[in-house]
């Protein structure tokens, strides 16, 4: 080995082939990571658990039970999946960063687009394998009691948790974009999580009493939150009444009619996309050692 | 090959590479020499295309600002501080370096031979030494045959066998058609591998010269460490400080300040006073 053999070809600007190439390092690294399967067991568990508590109640209300136990699927991914994608988003390329792993990746003719959206993918896959999981853990334990089901509803919520999961994936790579450390990264997806899950439904409240904003303000105020959108595109799922998120879902049904559940996942697709691209963007703008 | 022509690059408001121009032709061995915090690092990093920079690089003709995909492909790069997966074998961190540069694993043995890292292949990376990580890096960075290779002082975490070994490594890599940048900041390393030295001292390019000349240049001192039996200590001491040396006791022995080309005359001094010399070492 005394000289160069020839220059190598020069890469096109952007290769799919390099997406897939990171994406695959990513879940492999993902199925290697005891936070992920802490989170994926835990999240199954949870599942289960509703599931089989919820079983009793469904003989009281015949055929339709399997609602009940939706509803509280819901619930729980309202909290859990946001917190999943979240931290694993925000831990990631902080913490590629931290170990030099990032300039090792980077060190190759690869674009810093490349690396992010791979990372994305990677990670996006990841969780399909953690909401399959989940839900497929109620799944498994509805059919195990003989409790009515219904799988069309179950897949649907499962993917509505995916959809749900990708936007927050998203903000969790412009965070770790964006900062120098994992630690500061997770402690800001937390601080993200307890915005949207817990302090975003009661600065809305606190908001319309002090400022009395009319309810067409109060529901864009709502939908402006993935968790929120989620929510309504799930109860539009169930085949329940918006009623039951107050004012703004009377409204909703009032305003959009059966276009509501679009503009839920138009809100949820528009998170996505524009938190990747600003992901993307601050990611390729910084020094990434 | 490498044309950098008024590079400045700042942290915030630091400015830690100033206005620093240099090339580096097909075929020549060139190294950054400088003292921790010279700005060396930060060089290697513009050239990657890892930091925005001010200043024009040119790595192949190609500028590296807008084409960094490009010149990278063109770049094998031993960084100072290696990180890889810890989880992922030696011979997994290789494919996952093919894949990336969309080449044939059929080099993965070759190189793997080339840094005699045979043994060790199936090894996980987090089980290995630091002087067996700096040789994966090494193969990580001869995968593609790069026409560039930039070294980040890559010596610094090995014993002295391992040094020895990386130096032959480096010395049998140079070549007609390939170009070698080597940061690093001992002066007798960098005499054995480049043509040429750039000397850098806070960002700025302070000295260009042969590397023999470096130390003159920069009036460079070193010490020369003796050791001696307690009893001759005094004596050994007044005898070299009445001969002119800048000298003082140490642990067993003295301690002599010596210009690195002068080194054997401070020896010979303490021979014609019949001092007995147990042993010596040179500390820079």
């Amino acid at each position: 080995m005394t000289a160069a053999v020839g220059a190598p070809t020069v890469p096109r600007t952007f290769e799919l082939r390099l997406v897939s190439v990171i994406a695959r390092k990513v879940i492999r690294e993902a199925s290697r990571d005891r936070w992920f399967w802490l989170y994926c067991a835990g999240f199954a568990a949870l599942a289960g658990a509703i599931t089989v508590t919820a079983v009793p109640d469904q003989n009281l209300i015949g055929s339709g039970g399997f609602g009940r136990t939706a509803a509280s699927l819901v619930a729980l991914v309202q909290l859990v999946v946001p917190l999943m994608a979240l931290t694993l988003g925000a831990r990631y390329l902080a913490g590629e960063r931290d170990s030099g792993t990032l300039v090792f990746l980077l060190c190759h003719p690869v674009s810093r687009t490349e690396v992010l959206l791979g990372t994305y993918v990677g990670l996006a896959g990841s969780m399909f394998a953690a909401v399959t999981t989940g839900f497929g853990a109620a799944g498994l334990f509805s059919a195990l009691r003989s409790a009515p089901t219904d799988p069309v509803l179950l897949v649907s919520l499962a993917a509505l948790s995916w959809l749900l999961s990708l936007a927050m994936l998203g903000i969790g790579l412009l965070i770790s974009s964006t900062v120098r450390s994992a630690s500061t990264a997770l402690g800001m997806a937390l601080f993200v999580w307890l915005s949207v899950v817990f302090l975003g439904d009661l600065g809305v409240m606190g908001t319309v009493v002090a400022t009395r904003l009319p309810v067409s303000a109060l529901f864009a105020t709502v939908m402006v939150n993935p968790v929120e959108a989620f929510r309504l595109a799930s109860v539009v799922a169930l085949d329940g009444s918006l009623d039951a998120l107050g004012p703004a879902g009377t409204y909703a049904v009032d305003r959009f009619g059966d276009g509501i559940a679009n503009i839920a996942l138009g809100v949820m697709a528009a998170w996505t996309v524009s938190a990747v691209g600003a992901a993307v963007l601050a990611f390729r703008r910084g020094d990434q050692t | 090959m490498i044309r950098v022509e008024h590079l400045t690059k700042a942290y915030r408001r630091k400015v830690v590479v100033d206005d620093l121009s240099f090339s580096v032709g097909g075929g020549e061995a060139v190294a950054l020499w400088g003292p921790n915090g010279a700005g060396k690092t930060t060089v290697i990093r513009c050239l990657l295309g890892l930091v925005g920079y001010e200043g024009l690089i040119e790595v192949g003709g190609l500028d590296v600002s807008t084409h960094s995909k490009s010149t990278r492909g063109l770049i094998g790069y031993v960084p100072q501080e290696l990180g890889f997966y810890g989880d992922l074998t030696v011979a997994e961190t290789l494919a996952l370096s093919c894949d990336l540069r969309g080449l044939a694993r059929s080099r993965i043995g070759e190189v793997i031979e080339a840094v005699s890292l045979e043994a060790e292949s199936g090894k996980r990376v987090a089980e290995l030494s630091g002087g067996m990580r700096q040789r994966l890096g090494m193969a990580v960075a001869l995968l593609p045959d790069p026409p560039v290779l930039l070294l980040d002082e890559p010596t610094s975490s090995l014993d002295v066998t391992a040094r020895r070994r990386m130096v032959s490594l480096l010395d049998s890599l140079r070549g007609p058609e390939r170009v070698l940048v080597i940061t690093s900041h001992r002066v007798e390393e960098v005499g054995m591998l480049v043509d040429r030295v750039l000397a850098l001292d806070a960002g700025r390019l302070v000295h260009e010269c042969p590397p023999g000349e470096l130390t003159g240049r920069l009036n460079l001192e070193s010490w020369l460490h003796v050791v001696l039996p307690s009893s001759q200590t005094a004596g050994a001491l007044a005898h070299l400080t009445a001969a002119g040396y800048d000298a003082h006791e140490n642990g067993h022995g003295v301690l002599v300040g010596v210009s690195p080309e002068d080194k054997v005359s401070a020896l010979g001094c303490l021979r014609e006073g019949d001092f007995e010399i147990m042993d010596f070492e040179v500390w820079r």
